[in-house]
């Protein structure tokens, strides 16, 4: 098992003309993942080294039978083309699009939430690789091996820098799951811990957050609550100055609220143990699962 | 972006939101013809984007031409908490009856506007909140359903606003959430929103953050960003596509990736240095983009040694490899570098920094020994220095 990707995954990429999208759409093909169909309006009936074309997202679930989206369509189109995939009647849309104005975020995140049969994972995160089944997304899917450890991550370099740290101590992962740094992430930690508990592959989850807003502290009240696995956190952001953005849109500290220290001690209140760098943090989960 | 007190308020004119007039000056010259124009008493008033500029000496009342030079002329050029005043707003002085608190804040957390009202305006909010919460209207809009008048009615009655002003009150907030939602803000708060002796409710201060990602459909707030307001490597910076943040230490930083960037300040920070900067090359890093990133952490003159630290996923260690040789060759570094490649394409990357052998460039295999490296660097030059 694996959570949100697999075998069953049937992708279509929005905006697989473009550069970027042609790229990651081959490459995601190349690791295994039955990537099914494209769309780029105006460009139906074209394909992109065997991968049809279409010109709206219902034809390519109704053609391909697609049942998810991977958006990679600049940020001024994104929010239109994550609202057209939900009405077309994909599953899970994972959006790559970084820059999304931050109200079209919420406009889409709301409208989505009154349906209980789709799943956004971003937008402005690297996607999900479920190793050994499928990747979706931006993810240097050669750095991991198929196990038992489940990544959520806010950060996609730093889910690569963690995984990669696992990898490095014989671990593999169930899924890999970023969930992008935006204000208004589609899927929360919480969604997505909800998802590794109920894995039966998935041993352990790690969870690497960063300063800004409050996921983090509403994950550890989470799991304290519903969460039987044994979850090991990370948090970057401790030498962030406050008042200060930095990159992420999520990234922004004001006041106590939301600083890493804050985030820290409110899982490790609940239980959960953070590790101050990444190395430290795979080497608690090494503590836990025990050294293969 | 955050946008001065009068750039907020033209914003709020733009929307029928009633601010007392006013018209900015660089000048004392310009500030005296429009304390003239606009007429006395008047009030010049300091354009920093910080707090605290009445404590600081940065707001004052001119009640004749006079006065207005002399303050004028004290505010303009006057530092507030380092910031630098090169601007003030000449305003009609106003008559206050009453003050009170209205915001609108993009939630992250309930992913939806939060509307607050409170009639214990003029002080500080966080305070009124922490000791007496109840006089702190909240409520969460629906983003797809907008500010309904009754919702405006809920937040006043809530607050124990007095009845004659229910509906102006109201009123002022669903313009507020108009102006909130059509120019893409993140925060825009009314510190006092006041009540004249004739009952008219006015927003006498404005603060505004907008969404950096929307800039680009609203071309005239776009057009506010004030450059002086950056710091000379952030400017630089930002002219350039990067995000950069000056901070206090002598160990430039350069990885890829917010995340993977802010965990580096950490892992060096761990290892007793002291990041001077953060600076996200971003995905898909190309090598002109890395020989702008190296200009930039190499012009501030703090800097005793550099740490790239990049974890290749869009981003292609050869693409950073090659940058950094060019970097090299145009810029001619004099400090230490320590450079950590781990991902997509890093074996070539590799092959490619050890082909060009570059002078003062060490390697390291993971991030802590990079980190270490990279403060011992810093702590030799600092020796040597």
């Amino acid at each position: 098992m694996s959570v949100l990707v697999g075998t069953d995954t049937r992708l279509v990429v929005t905006g697989i003309t473009g550069r970027e999208g042609t790229f990651h759409a081959l490459n995601n093909r190349r690791y295994g993942t039955q990537v099914v169909a494209g769309v780029t309006p105006g460009k139906g009936g074209q394909d992109v080294e065997g991968i049809p074309v279409f010109n709206t997202l219902a034809e390519a679930v109704e053609e391909q039978g697609a049942n998810t989206a991977m958006i990679f369509v600049p940020p001024r189109f994104a929010a239109d083309s994550i609202l057209e995939a939900e009405e077309a009647g994909i599953s899970l849309i994972i959006a790559i699009t970084e820059g999304i104005p931050a109200h079209d975020e919420l406009r889409v995140y709301t409208h989505l939430k009154r349906n209980p049969n789709v799943t956004l994972v971003g937008p402005n995160c690297p996607g999900i690789l479920s190793p050994g089944k499928a990747s979706v997304g931006i993810i240097p899917a050669s750095f991991f091996k198929q196990g038992n450890v489940g990544v959520v991550s806010r950060s996609g370099t730093l889910t690569y820098q963690i995984g990669n740290e696992l990898a490095q101590r014989g671990f593999g992962n169930s899924s890999i799951v970023g969930i992008g740094g935006d204000p208004v992430p589609g899927s929360s930690f919480i969604d997505i811990i909800a998802l590794f508990e109920a894995d039966p592959e998935t041993e352990l989850i790690v969870m690497s957050g960063e300063i800004g807003g409050s996921a983090e502290e509403e994950a550890a009240e989470y799991i304290a609550a519903n969460v039987t696995k044994p979850v090991v956190a990370y948090i970057a952001g401790f030498t962030a100055p406050p008042g200060k953005t930095m990159g992420h849109a999520g990234a922004i500290v004001s006041g106590t609220a939301g600083t890493a220290r804050a985030k820290q001690e409110a899982l490790e209140a609940k239980g959960v143990r953070v590790g101050r760098t990444p190395t430290e943090t795979a080497e608690l989960a090494m503590q836990i699962l025990g050294n293969r | 972006m955050d946008l001065l007190e009068y750039q907020g308020k033209q914003l709020f004119a733009r929307h029928a939101i009633p601010v007392p007039s006013g018209q900015p000056a660089s000048t004392v010259e310009q500030a005296v013809a429009a304390a003239d124009q606009i007429g006395y008493p008047c009030v010049v008033k300091a354009q920093v984007l910080i707090g605290g500029r009445g404590k600081a000496g940065g707001i004052r009342v001119a009640k004749d031409r006079a006065e207005a030079e002399q303050h004028a002329r004290s505010i303009l050029g006057m530092d507030i908490k380092g910031f630098t005043v090169h601007e003030v707003w000449i305003e009609e002085a106003s008559q206050i009856a009453a003050e009170y608190y209205a915001s609108i804040v993009f939630d992250r957390a309930a992913k939806a506007p939060l509307v607050m009202l409170s009639k214990e305006g003029g002080v500080e909010i966080e305070q009124v909140a922490e000791e007496n919460p109840e006089a702190l209207a909240r409520l969460h809009v629906d983003p797809l359903l907008g500010f309904q008048d009754f919702h405006g009615r809920r937040l006043a009655f809530a607050a124990g606003i007095d009845a004659d002003l229910i509906r102006p009150v109201g009123a002022m907030l669903a313009k507020l959430y108009a102006a909130f939602v059509a120019e893409e803000a993140m925060l825009v708060e009314v510190n006092p929103l006041i009540v004249t002796p004739e009952r008219d409710v006015r927003a006498l201060d404005a603060k505004v953050t907008l969404d950096d990602n929307s800039l680009y459909r609203h071309a005239d707030n776009a057009a506010l960003r004030d450059p002086s307001a950056e710091d000379a490597q952030e400017q630089m910076a930002h002219e350039r596509g990067l995000t950069y943040v000056k901070l206090e230490g002598d160990i430039g930083i350069l990885g890829n990736g917010a995340g993977l960037v802010m965990s580096t300040l950490d892992v060096v920070a761990l290892a007793g240095g002291a990041p001077a900067n953060f600076l996200d090359a971003g995905g898909g890093s190309k090598a002109d983009a890395i020989v702008s990133a190296v200009e930039v952490i190499l012009s501030d003159e703090k800097v005793k040694a550099v740490l790239f630290n990049i974890f290749g996923g869009i981003t292609r260690c050869d693409e950073v490899a090659k940058g950094l040789i060019e970097a090299f060759d145009v810029v001619k570094p004099t400090v230490p570098f320590v450079v950590r490649l781990d991902g997509t394409n890093d074996v070539e990357g590799r092959r490619l920094l050890a082909e060009a052998n570059l002078p003062n460039v060490h390697t390291a295999t993971t991030m802590n020994e990079a980190a270490e490296k990279v403060v011992e660097l810093a702590a030799n030059a600092g020796a040597a220095a």
